[in-house]
């Protein structure tokens, strides 16, 4: 007599499916194909660092509210590390991005990883746009007056007014940020899961026929 | 099956997801624990040395005082329907035609007023009755609901006329003629704008905890004053505007093919640039996103040699 067949749980099979997908060794290796060996491999890290510091510094800014680095020099300096850890991250991202462009970097299966990388740039500009817009000052004035033309002129306007400040506000602290970091989330789980791709001359399909050569 | 396809099927099955060739040590916590250290610290030094700009905010009050002539012009054309917020269209009016196209598409249009703007009430007549105790301009406000709205066009536009055609636009040198109650109405207006009465008085319409700023905005850009401010801090469309900052600061710098293309044609002459340029950037957000499967472009890293200078490590060992 056999005993029954457990069914494993949801926890069990939720955790199977991760270790199978991601096993430790690969999402946290401590060795790195010989070809992994040059200083443009740094901006991607760079620019997850960078966001850190844009969060916290976000952060810090969000405790005391949208005023207080007018009227407080300590929010005055914290709004500045605000300002250019957000220079920072933006240019470390796009020569991130170039970079990841020259090594076709979406070869091997990994064109997901480009996508989610693409995205994270588009979606880090608009909230980057959104902080410009609830400085409340004359460059948010200026720049929110402007703007409206553009997203009113697509449809867009209708719906994500620029010109209301508790709008742009929520988008800007909650929305955005929220989905900036699962984006990027997924992106580093797409390179641990895919590996750093190889030069042209080790990529399989590149061994194989010329017009597959720009494949995915 | 060709034989070209079944090589790409064989691959596609054989391709081995993790690296099966030499390996160098790479301590990822370590790099990214460095990487942070010199990000937090870039960071402050650029915050101690740069700091931020914080040019402060024009309030309706400051742009009254500072340029009442520009205030009472721009008001006249609140009145008679002229300004840029009464022409604009969707999302604030329903003024026919005015709605930006690509092609024959309008999307403005299609996405609706979805938030109504009546100039001649929202912006004057509107916070004009909340002024207490001022009987002159009760009798103007009197005049002026009691009076058919043809009667009320030709009073507001006669105004903006004789106002634009005065020495410096000044109210005081507007010629002779049958106004009505505007020249009043447009005074006290002048007057609660000077003391800082109309600021409130746009923002809190509807509700006491206000944060939307769309009436008050709309109204300080819709006269000169803001945009002389702008233009003088080279912040205008055709200086490049939309990326650069007040002072001498990077700005949105990442922005800078969106501003591109405003100043060239056809979209620097256009009058349905903002829709044309938001239609192409558009376009190519989409192509850059899905630059792994458009032939052509996802060969030109092959073309353009840059990997060898990426991985001239790896290859000069090998």
């Amino acid at each position: 007599m056999t005993a029954p067949a457990v069914q494993p749980s949801w926890t069990g099979r939720l955790r199977g499916r991760l270790v199978r997908a991601l096993p430790p060794d690969q999402l946290l290796p401590d060795r790195q194909p010989v070809y992994v060996s040059s200083w443009i491999y740094v901006f991607g890290v760079l620019t997850l660092a960078a966001f850190l510091v844009v969060l916290v510094t976000g952060g810090l800014l969000a405790v005391e509210g949208p005023q207080w680095w007018h009227r407080s020099d300590a929010g005055h300096f914290v709004n500045s590390l605000h300002l250019w850890s957000v220079e920072l991250f933006m240019a470390f991202m796009v020569i991130h991005l170039w970079g990841k462009f020259f090594m076709a970097a979406w070869r091997g299966h990994r064109a997901m990883t480009w996508i989610t990388g693409s995205l994270c740039f588009v979606g880090s500009i608009g909230t980057a746009f959104t902080g410009y817009l609830i400085q409340s000052n004359f460059d948010a004035q200026w720049i929110s007056t402007q703007a409206k033309d553009g997203l009113n002129a697509a449809g867009i306007g209708a719906f994500f007014n620029v010109t209301d400040f508790g709008q742009m506000l929520m988008w800007h602290v909650a929305l955005l940020p929220f989905v900036v970091g699962v984006i990027i989330g997924v992106h580093i789980l797409q390179v641990r899961k895919r590996g750093v791709v190889p030069p042209f001359e080790l990529d399989p399909l590149d061994r194989v026929a010329p017009e597959l050569r720009s494949q995915p | 099956m060709t034989a070209t396809a079944g090589v790409r099927v064989a691959e596609s099955r054989e391709r081995p997801e993790k690296w099966a060739g030499r390996t160098r040590e790479y301590d990822l916590v370590k790099e990214f624990v460095a990487a942070l250290v010199a990000v937090s610290l870039l960071t402050v030094l650029l915050a101690a040395l740069f700091s931020s700009p914080d040019e402060r905010q024009i309030t309706i009050s400051t742009w009254s005082r500072a340029a009442p002539n520009d205030f009472v012009l721009t008001a006249a054309t609140e009145m008679d329907g002229t300004s840029g917020t009464a022409t604009y269209g969707a999302p604030y009016t329903h003024t026919p035609d005015a709605a930006q196209k690509i092609g024959p598409v309008s999307l403005q249009h299609i996405a609706g007023v979805t938030h109504p703007i009546d100039t001649v009430h929202d912006f004057v007549v509107g916070p004009l009755t909340s002024v207490p105790a001022d009987p002159t301009l009760a009798a103007a406000l009197s005049q002026w609901s009691a009076a058919t709205s043809t009667q009320q066009q030709a009073w507001a536009a006669g105004y903006d006329d004789a106002l634009t055609k005065a020495p410096d636009n000044d109210p005081t040198k507007v010629a002779a003629g049958d106004y009505g109650p505007i020249p009043v109405m447009l005074n006290r207006m002048l007057t609660m704008a000077q003391s800082g009465g109309l600021d409130g008085a746009l923002l809190a319409q509807k509700q006491f905890f206000a944060v939307d700023y769309t009436k008050p905005l709309l109204f300080i850009a819709d006269g000169s004053y803001l945009e002389d401010r702008a233009r003088a801090d080279h912040l205008g469309g055709d200086q490049w505007g939309m990326m650069n900052e007040t002072g001498n600061y990077p700005g949105q710098a990442w922005l800078w093919l969106y501003t591109f293309w405003y100043q060239v044609a056809p979209f620097s002459t256009s009058g349905n640039a903002d829709a044309l340029v938001w239609g192409l950037m558009a376009l190519l957000t989409v192509g850059l996103v899905l630059v792994p499967f458009i032939p052509g472009i996802r060969s030109i890293p092959r073309w353009i040699p840059v990997h060898r200078l990426i991985w001239r490590d790896y290859y000069r060992a090998s």
